[in-house]
């Protein structure tokens, strides 16, 4: 029994809810959807020991007092097509009809591998800001956090908020980006702002540039990490390790549906014109999804894309400038804080590649082709569907990611035998 | 050099298994693959090792090339994995029919046995209640095609074999084949292409029949056995538009691997409405498959002749053409024991089976 | 958000504990073990990505199999098993 809305946003975090928000706003019957148990996202993520975030709570209420938006949670997308989607919510499956979709489905963590990351207690930065605000238990716990970008300031804070030891930052852009990258900040005040209430929060935590981990070490779990730092090797040992080398946009509902993709960087994005508009008419994009571009800019492109798609015009038009502006942010992240050549080099021949399926670094050398690679190999036959191995593959310059099919992420077969799809996508 | 004894154009299962054995007779062979090795129908498939007792060709063929499977057993390579075959019959008429089934294939020296309903659910207690019986084919084995193609192309470059991987055959040439990018190759050509046939060799009908599959997470002994309806033949052999049959695979990996369907479609997109049919019907069989984790659905096709044999042997009005395609759902399991059947007439050698039934000659009568 | 709500009671490996309303599965798991799941090559694993994209963190819970532990959120009375033995035969 298929439900009909007008607009479907697909993802609850920041460009979500505002799409959601701005296309209800006209009247709109609106469904805003989210694989997450609540509303927020990444960025916006429930903390269950801390209150959130002014804005947050006021995006949350924005959604929850309009009786024209229905909310999913624990809702995945199985399958899609141009009219309906697929979903499974809890062990349920349904299938929601729509007029116009909205996909603010965010970005990922680009986890890389090194030796023994696939120790018990390594996590990925916004691996461990996520399983911290979830409730993991942290007190007490000494943490390095490791990778590249602002991210690692706002998940040390958040580790010391919650009564771990941040042994250390090592941010692998060097001294001289960093610099690029502070100074051109104050074209940003809210966002300067944000990074000096940061550097005092972590007042008396080391900061290195130019260093990154090389290998974490340990018996059943995480006891210790190596770290580069100039010529030397430097071992600390921490219970835990947060490690991320940046976002990748979760393109893979919009590759499913057909959407044109940006294959320019090494990850791909959804194209969008000025309206948020896709190569599709009736779907919308809108945040990470287009690019790595901060909570700022998925804001203001959520609620252009939920004017939009509603219709209003004049309404989304007006938003233009503040997009375009926030938008120079996320050139900024890209160009400050690209990748020591050394991170992608990290993985000997025993290092593991596909975490799911145990392939190593050395079992992939005989291959020059993905699919050959998997068939031989297994790589990227695992539970994550190469998720993980596949944008680590992409990002080391091995394989290109392959295109998705359905089910995007496993559902149960129950859900998959539900499909009540008059058609299937292009 | 270009020249060789035998051009094997295709490195599926079925081209690879030719080159294999044409190498190890001492021809000088060139494969022609655009790639991946086994990357087509071989890769899609079940891997299912399998006796199919309907049609007596059928039966010789698939007989005779699962024991030239079983010098695999114990390769690495090929995962080989005896799980055995367990045909479910869902009523009492179809359990009688068993017997004649039992008697088909000991004949062909294969052993089956009937399975009554108690007996049935000893074997597989996750098998839906009210069921009659069954029949068990206990030595049957699974393996994983992919795996083997690469091994058999592998084993064949060890003995004078040149592989051209990542070409393509642009067209026969009279005395060989010219690759895109304009290399020629000459000497006698074996077209294996599967459902690439009909660009070579349109004279040949084939049409891809698509099959849709599912594979679970890790459910180790949640199937202990490679099962299917005894109704699936008439699927495979029948000439509707669209059936689903019931055949569930345990993988060695503890994945459960759920087919099966059929259409007659050459593209590869993932048909939601086809794979609810599909697993509708394995959920008669399996009802607690529905709360297992679907991890990827992905189509492969069949390359389907009009009489659902394979084209074995000398094309008809060509000179020193030669063509091993049209497999259907027994591409696997019939892969070496067609490679023998088709060297062995190259050769101008008997065979262990009469090679009449899938004379590409027949096309013409 | 109450923070003053009742902890939530659940089992891992048969062990009883607490976590706050709201927890993840995965943070009430820590607290009895740091391993998760094995991979076939026999290694130990616990969460990464902690948002459902890594897989790493599937244990049982109340008899299902192949659940994300940092997706799902404890339950009064929930049993969770980790390192999943098989469950059938």
């Amino acid at each position: 029994m298929a439900e009909h809305y007008d607009v479907l946003v697909v993802g609850a975090g920041p460009a979500g809810l505002a799409a959601a928000d701005a296309a209800a706003s006209h009247g709109a019957r609106v469904g805003v959807l989210d694989a997450q148990a609540t509303l927020g996202g990444q960025v916006w993520r429930r903390d269950v020991r801390v209150e959130a975030p002014r804005m947050a709570r006021h995006a949350f209420h924005a959604v929850e007092s309009r009786t024209n938006i229905a909310h999913f949670t624990q809702t995945q997308i199985v399958a899609a097509t141009g009219k309906e989607l697929l979903v499974e919510q809890a062990a349920q499956a349904r299938t929601l009809r729509y007029d116009k979709l909205v996909l603010a489905c965010g970005a990922r963590e680009l986890l890389l591998p090194f030796p023994g990351w696939t120790l018990p207690g390594v996590f990925g930065a916004g691996g461990a800001q996520a399983l911290i605000k979830q409730g993991w238990p942290i007190a007490g716990k000494r943490v390095v956090v490791a990778g590249s970008g602002p991210l690692l300031l706002a998940v040390a804070a958040t580790l010391r908020k919650h009564g771990a030891s941040v042994a250390a930052i090592y941010e692998q852009a060097s001294a001289k980006q960093l610099a690029a990258f502070a100074g051109a900040l104050w074209r940003w005040p809210q966002k300067a702002a944000q990074a000096i209430a940061l550097r005092s929060a972590l007042a008396g935590v080391p900061y290195h540039a130019g260093t990154f981990v090389r290998a974490a070490h340990g018996d059943t779990q995480l006891r210790a990490v190596e770290v580069q730092i100039g010529k030397n090797r430097r071992r600390i040992d921490c219970d835990h390790l947060a490690v991320g080398y940046g976002l990748v946009p979760n393109v893979e509902l919009a590759q499913l549906l057909g959407c044109a993709l940006d294959h320019d960087g090494r990850h791909p994005r959804v194209e969008v014109d000025e309206d948020q508009r896709t190569s599709l008419a009736n779907v919308y994009a809108a945040g990470e999804v287009c690019g790595i571009g901060g909570r700022d800019s998925a804001r203001i492109e959520g609620a252009i894309a939920g004017h939009a798609a509603v219709g209003a015009t004049q309404a989304a038009q007006a938003l233009r400038s503040a997009q375009r502006h926030a938008r120079r942010f996320s050139a900024l992240l890209e160009t400050r804080f690209t990748l020591d050549a050394r991170i992608r080099e990290l993985a000997t021949d025993d290092t593991i590649i596909c975490r799911c399926e145990d392939v190593t670094w050395s079992a992939l050398n005989d291959f020059s082709d993905a699919r050959a690679a998997k068939l031989q190999t297994r790589c990227g036959m695992g539970a994550c569907q190469g998720h993980v191995c596949g944008t680590a593959l992409a990002e080391l310059g091995r394989f290109p990611r392959g295109g998705p099919r359905p089910p995007i992420f496993p559902a149960r077969l129950a859900t998959l035998a539900e499909a009540d799809f008059a058609s299937t996508p292009n | 050099m270009n020249t060789f004894d035998l051009i094997v154009v295709g490195a599926g299962i079925v081209g690879a298994a030719c080159a294999d054995l044409a190498a190890a007779e001492g021809l000088r062979v060139a494969i022609v693959e655009p790639g991946p090795i086994g990357g087509g129908a071989t890769a899609a498939s079940m891997g299912h090792l399998v006796v199919m007792d309907d049609d007596p060709a059928e039966l010789a063929l698939s007989r005779w090339s699962q024991q030239i499977w079983e010098a695999y057993a114990q390769l690495p390579e090929a995962e080989f994995s005896r799980c055995g075959t367990l045909w479910v019959a869902r009523d009492e008429r179809e359990y009688a029919g068993i017997a004649a089934k039992i008697a088909r294939l000991a004949q062909a020296g294969v052993v089956a046995e009937a399975v009554d309903a108690n007996a049935l659910y000893e074997l597989e207690p996750e098998l839906a209640p009210g069921l009659a019986g069954g029949m068990l084919v206990a030595a049957e084995a699974v393996v994983y095609p992919p795996r083997v193609a690469e091994f058999l192309v592998k084993r064949a470059t060890t003995r004078n074999t040149q592989l051209h991987l990542g070409r393509r055959v642009h067209a026969l040439s009279g005395d060989g084949v010219v690759l895109d990018g304009g290399t020629r190759l000459s000497g006698p050509v074996l077209v294996a292409t599967g459902c690439a046939l009909p660009e070579l060799l349109p004279m040949l009908p084939l049409r891809a029949r698509k099959g849709h599959l599912v594979i679970t997470d890790r459910y180790p002994a949640f199937v202990r056995h490679q099962l299917l309806e005894l109704g699936y033949a008439d699927s495979a052999h029948g000439n509707a538009p669209t059936s689903v049959a019931f055949n569930v695979q345990p993988r060695p990996t503890g994945q459960v691997l759920i087919g099966s369907s059929r259409e007659f479609d050459s593209s590869s997109e993932v048909s939601m409405t086809i794979v609810r049919r599909m697993l509708e019907r394995a959920f008669a069989f399996l009802p607690r498959l529905c709360d297992l984790q679907a991890l990827r659905i992905w189509t492969g096709l069949r390359p389907t002749t009009p009489d659902g044999r394979p084209y074995l042997g000398a094309v008809p009005g060509l000179r020193d053409v030669w063509v091993a395609a049209g497999h259907e759902g027994l591409g696997i399991t019939t892969a070496l024991a067609s490679a023998h059947l088709v060297i062995d007439q190259l050769l101008g050698r008997r065979s262990a089976i009469d090679p009449a039934p899938y004379l590409p000659s027949r096309v013409r009568a | 958000m109450n923070t003053t709500a009742k902890p939530v009671c659940l089992h891992v490996d048969g062990v009883a504990v607490e976590a706050p309303v709201g927890a993840s599965v995965a943070a009430a798991i820590v607290q009895v073990t740091l391993r998760f799941g094995r991979r076939p090559g026999g290694g130990a694993r616990a969460p990464l990505c902690g948002m459902g994209v890594c897989f790493e963190c599937r244990v049982r819970i109340d008899g299902i199999d192949h659940q994300r532990a940092c997706m799902t959120i404890v339950r009064e009375g929930m049993r969770v098993e980790t390192a999943m033995e098989p469950a059938h035969g």
